[in-house]
C-alpha cells in the first residue's frame, strides 16, 4: 500500500539537517496507523509526501504500487484527486460553499468524473454522516466545527480513494465529538477497506488503530 | 453550472465589499471610455455631414481652412469680397449645375444673417444628401422676407410674422442697426444639426437694398456686400459683390479642371476647395483634442485596471487556506491560475454590461433633448464596432493585470515541489 525507501527530506532554507530521514517504512492494505510526536517533528511533511504535495529531496515514495518520485506533478495532482481522501484539523471546506458543492467540488477533480465516475453521491455520504438535510445548502462556515469535520469526512471519501490521510482532524473537537468523529469514521474505513494513516499528538485516541507508531521511530532523525 | 464557474462566482460573492467597488470602478472606466469614443465619432459624423452634395466653394484668395469656416461655419471673417462679374462669369462655366452666392457680413441678435437666392433652399443639402425643409412658412418671395434656422427661432421665440431689424457686422451688439428696413420672417427651416440653424436667410436683393436705403454704412469693412453703393436701387439690383458661392457640377469629373481654372482666374484672386477635403482637413487640426480624450479615458481604464489587480492580490493572503485546500484536492496550479483570471473575467463582464447599460439608458434621456433642440441625431446604441473592440482591450487590461496575482498562486503551488 505504501512503501517508502531511504527517504530524505530537507527544508531548502535548512539544508544542513534533514527534517525526515526514513530508512524503511511500509503501511499494507486495510491497515489503520495512528503516528504521534509533538508538534514541528515532520508529521505534516511526512503525510505531504504521502499524498505528493511535497516531493522527497532522495528516496522513493510509492502509494498504491506507483512512485509518486517519479511522476510529473500533473500526475501527482491526479492520483492525489484519485486515490487520496484528505482531512485536516481545520479549513476542511471552501466556507462560501454549502455541504454539496464542498463533495461535488472534490468530485470534479477525478478523472472520468460524469457517467463512469466512481465516486459516491454526496447526498447518500451526508445521509450516512448524519448530516440533516436542512443544512445541505447552508454555507458550511455556518456549521458547527462537528458538522463541518463530518463534511470534511464526506468529501474525502466521495472519490473512493484507497488512503484516508488525517492530520490531526479531532484536535479542533472537544471529548464527545472526538470519539463520535472516530466512531462514524472507522466503520466507513473498513466497509471500503480504506488504509488510513492519522496523525495526531494525542495519545489517548490510540485504542481506536491497528497500529500505532512514534514519528521518532519512523524517521531517524529524531 | 459547472464547478469551476461556481466556485470562482461564489468566491467572489463571498468578497463582495471590495469586488463591488472595482466592478464599480471598471463600469465607470466603461462609461467613460464609450461614452467619449460615442461622442467622438458622432462628432466627427455630424462635423462630415455640415455640407453635402456641394461640390467646390469658390471665394477670395484666402486660405482653404478659413473659407470653409466663414462659409460653412459661419465663423471668422472674409478677407475680401469677389466680384459679381466673377461669379457671374463662372457660375455660367459649362460645367457648372447650379451655383449658390452667399453674401455674408450682417448679423440679427448675433446670429449671422447670410443674403442668398432660392437656390440655397433647392440645392444645399447636409448629411447624406439631405435637403432644407420648412419647418413652418414659406421661402422668401419679397425683398424683406427672411427665412429663419432653427434654433435661430427657437431661442429668439420668434415667430412666422415676426419683423426683425438687422445690424451691420456680426457682433451681438452693433451699432448700426438697418432700423429704417425691417425684415419679416416668412418662414422657419427644421433642425438640420448644422450653422443653417443657426443662420437667418434673407435674398441678395434685400442686403442690397437694405444697405442701399439703411443708415451709415460703415464703407471701409470690405464685407459690406454692395458697400454702400447707391440710390433707391429695386429689388431686382445685382448686387456689386458677393462673399462666396458654392458650386454644384454636371459630372464630378471636371472638379479639379475647374477648380485649377477658378485658383488661375485672371482678373480676381479667387479660391475653390472642395469640402470634403477641407472638411477632413480640419478635422485633423481636432485630432490634438480627441487624442487627449483618448487618453484620458485610457488612463481612467488603467485605474480600474489596476484598482481590481489590488482587489485580486489582496484576497490571496485570505484565501490562502482555500488555496491549499484545491491543492490538495487534486487542482493542478493552473487551475488556481485561471481560477483568479476567470474571476478578473467576471468582474471585468459584470462592469462591461453595467457600463454599457448605464451609457445607453443615458444616451436615450440625452437623445430627445438633442434631436429637439439641436437636430443632433445621436446613435442610442452605444455597442458599435468600435466599441466591441473596446470591451475586448479593457477585458485583455484585467486578464493582464490579473495575471499578476494569479502568476503569485501558481509559482506558490508550484515552489512546494522539489
Amino acid at each position: 500500500m505504501i512503501e517508502l525507501k531511504n527517504v530524505r527530506f530537507t527544508h531548502e532554507n535548512r539544508s544542513d539537517k534533514p527534517l525526515l530521514n526514513i530508512e524503511q517504512w511500509n503501511v499494507s492494505a486495510g491497515e489503520s496507523v495512528f503516528v504521534c510526536g509533538p508538534s514541528g517533528s515532520g508529521k505534516s511533511t511526512l503525510l505531504n509526501l504521502l499524498s505528493g504535495l511535497l516531493t522527497c529531496s532522495e528516496g522513493e515514495v510509492s502509494v498504491l504500487g506507483q512512485r509518486l518520485d517519479q511522476m510529473s506533478s500533473r500526475q501527482r495532482d491526479r492520483f492525489r484527486a484519485n486515490n487520496i481522501g484528505y482531512v485536516f484539523q481545520r479549513f476542511n471546506l471552501i466556507p462560501y460553499l454549502n455541504a454539496v458543492e464542498n463533495i461535488d467540488l472534490a468530485k470534479s477533480f477525478q478523472s472520468g468524473s460524469g457517467h463512469n465516475s466512481k465516486s459516491g453521491s454526496a447526498r447518500t455520504l451526508l445521509t450516512a454522516l448524519n448530516i440533516s438535510e436542512s443544512e445541505w445548502s447552508k454555507p458550511t462556515a455556518q456549521m458547527s466545527v462537528g458538522q463541518q469535520q463530518r463534511v470534511a469526512i464526506a468529501r474525502a471519501l466521495v472519490n473512493r480513494p484507497s488512503l484516508m490521510i488525517a492530520d490531526e482532524p479531532t484536535s479542533s473537537l472537544d471529548e464527545e465529538n472526538r470519539d463520535s468523529f472516530l466512531d462514524l469514521l472507522m466503520p466507513l474505513l473498513k466497509a471500503e477497506s480504506m488504509s488510513l494513516v492519522f496523525v495526531s499528538h494525542d495519545m489517548s485516541l490510540a485504542h481506536h488503530f491497528s497500529r500505532v507508531e512514534k514519528l521518532s521511530d519512523i524517521s531517524g532523525t529524531h | 453550472m459547472p464547478m469551476f464557474l461556481r466556485l470562482a462566482v461564489k468566491s467572489l460573492l463571498n468578497r463582495r465589499g471590495s469586488v463591488l467597488m472595482s466592478l464599480l470602478a471598471i463600469s465607470v472606466a466603461i462609461f467613460v471610455l464609450l461614452g467619449i469614443e460615442h461622442i467622438r465619432q458622432q462628432a466627427r459624423t455630424s462635423f462630415a455631414s455640415t455640407v453635402s452634395g456641394v461640390d467646390l466653394i469658390v471665394g477670395a484668395k484666402t486660405g482653404s481652412t478659413n473659407l470653409l469656416l466663414y462659409s460653412v461655419f459661419r465663423i471668422g471673417a472674409p478677407t475680401d469680397n469677389i466680384s459679381w462679374q466673377a461669379y457671374q462669369a463662372i457660375s455660367s462655366n459649362q460645367s457648372v449645375a447650379w451655383s449658390i452666392p452667399i453674401s455674408l457680413g450682417d448679423s440679427h441678435k448675433g446670429y449671422r444673417v447670410i443674403g442668398t437666392t432660392d437656390s440655397f433652399f433647392e440645392h444645399f443639402s447636409y448629411g447624406k444628401q439631405r435637403s432644407l425643409s420648412l419647418a413652418s412658412g414659406k421661402l422668401f418671395e419679397g425683398t424683406f422676407d427672411a427665412v429663419l434656422g432653427a434654433e435661430v427661432a427657437q431661442s429668439l421665440g420668434y415667430e412666422v410674422g415676426q419683423e426683425i431689424v438687422l445690424a451691420h457686422g456680426v457682433a451681438a451688439t452693433s451699432f448700426t442697426l438697418h432700423e429704417n428696413r425691417p425684415f419679416t420672417v416668412v418662414g422657419i427651416l427644421a433642425p438640420t444639426g448644422t450653422p443653417v440653424d443657426k443662420s437667418v436667410h434673407v435674398p441678395l436683393d434685400g442686403i442690397e437694398a437694405m444697405h442701399a436705403t439703411g443708415g451709415p454704412a460703415f464703407g471701409a469693412s470690405p464685407v459690406v456686400p454692395g458697400g454702400g453703393a447707391g440710390g433707391q436701387a429695386r429689388a431686382t439690383s445685382e448686387p456689386a459683390s458677393i462673399t462666396a458661392f458654392m458650386l454644384g457640377l454636371h459630372s464630378r469629373l471636371s472638379t479639379f479642371k475647374l477648380q485649377r481654372e477658378i485658383n488661375s482666374y485672371p482678373s480676381e484672386p479667387l479660391l475653390a476647395i472642395l469640402p470634403g477635403v477641407a472638411l477632413a482637413e480640419l478635422w485633423q487640426m481636432m485630432g490634438m483634442f480627441e487624442n487627449v480624450l483618448r487618453l484620458i479615458s485610457a488612463l481612467v481604464l488603467l485605474a480600474a485596471v489596476l484598482g481590481l489587480g489590488a482587489v485580486l492580490l489582496a484576497s490571496i493572503r485570505e484565501r490562502r487556506h482555500e488555496i491549499n485546500l484545491l491543492r490538495v484536492l487534486g487542482a493542478p496550479p493552473y487551475y488556481l491560475f485561471l481560477l483568479i483570471e476567470l474571476e478578473a473575467l467576471l468582474v471585468c463582464l459584470a462592469g462591461v454590461v453595467l457600463g454599457v447599460s448605464a451609457l445607453s439608458f443615458g444616451l436615450i434621456l440625452v437623445e430627445e433633448a438633442l434631436f429637439t433642440r439641436f437636430g443632433l441625431y445621436l446613435d442610442p446604441s452605444a455597442f458599435t464596432p468600435e466599441s466591441v473592440k473596446i470591451v475586448a482591450l479593457v477585458a485583455g487590461a484585467a486578464l493582464l493585470i490579473a495575471a499578476i496575482p494569479a502568476f503569485r498562486v501558481y509559482s506558490e503551488a508550484k515552489l512546494n515541489e522539489h
